[in-house]
């Protein structure tokens, strides 16, 4: 009977601090005013925010007597995956100079990624479309 | 237990609706997103959106099957939101 009652106390908690985290996020990403700046709030909703729903629904799976631990593998993928994405996601802001260009890394003169393409990469992409 | 049972139901509901809201203002990010940097960013914030709409669904209905739903949903997400940054920065997915 206590363990039902604090597990389902903890579920409350835990998804309410998950969905506090989804609205920071979401308002984040739609207020700010800076591509690099958006692509900061997000992320949380990704690692904090789902991460709370998921051990909301491990502490309610407790309550329900049948403990299951298969959420956290959803929480370690998601943690993985994360910054993958938004590290794809700031190349692509780069790429696309949306924002200031971050100061050169020491030892080339430029970004791999704004790096014209040279001639071999060059005819191939034209032999492709041609 | 039936005060703890209230607050549980008072959560949900505050979680499905921010869960929603979320999808809305980012549906609003996608469609005026001045740069595709921004509109990727705001697809990959839907499909986490609906993963949590997923989870949530499932404590409510208090079933375990919703697990490898949301599993597919963020192993889907991550692989998409890769292949459209990969086809802006090289104009392809697969070289």
């Amino acid at each position: 009977m206590t363990v039902e009652i604090i597990g389902t106390y903890a579920t409350a908690i835990l998804l309410l601090i998950g969905s506090g985290f989804v609205a920071v996020g979401v308002i984040g990403l739609l207020k700010f005013n800076d591509s690099m700046t958006r692509l900061h709030a997000p992320t949380k909703v990704g690692t904090v925010g789902i991460g709370a729903l998921l051990l909301a629904s491990v502490a309610h799976s407790m309550v329900l007597g049948e403990l299951s631990m298969h959420e956290l593998l959803i929480m370690a993928f998601l943690f993985v995956t994360a910054p993958i994405s938004a590290n794809f996601i700031a190349k692509v802001n780069i790429h696309l100079r949306s924002c200031e260009t971050p100061p050169s890394p020491p030892l080339d003169d430029t970004w791999a990624t704004l790096n014209a393409p040279d001639d071999g990469e060059d005819t191939t992409q034209g032999a492709k479309s041609a | 237990m039936i005060a703890a049972q209230g607050l549980l139901d008072i959560a949900l509901g505050v979680v499905f609706v921010t869960l929603v809201l979320g999808q809305f203002l980012s549906m609003v990010r996608l469609v005026m997103g001045p740069t595709s940097g921004d509109r990727i960013l705001a697809l990959d914030t839907m499909v986490i959106n609906a993963l949590g709409l997923v989870v949530v669904l499932g404590i409510k209905q208090g079933v375990q099957i919703y697990f490898e739903v949301s599993l597919l949903i963020a192993m889907l997400g991550f692989v998409s939101t890769v292949a459209m940054a990969r086809f802006i920065l090289r104009g392809d997915i697969i070289e």
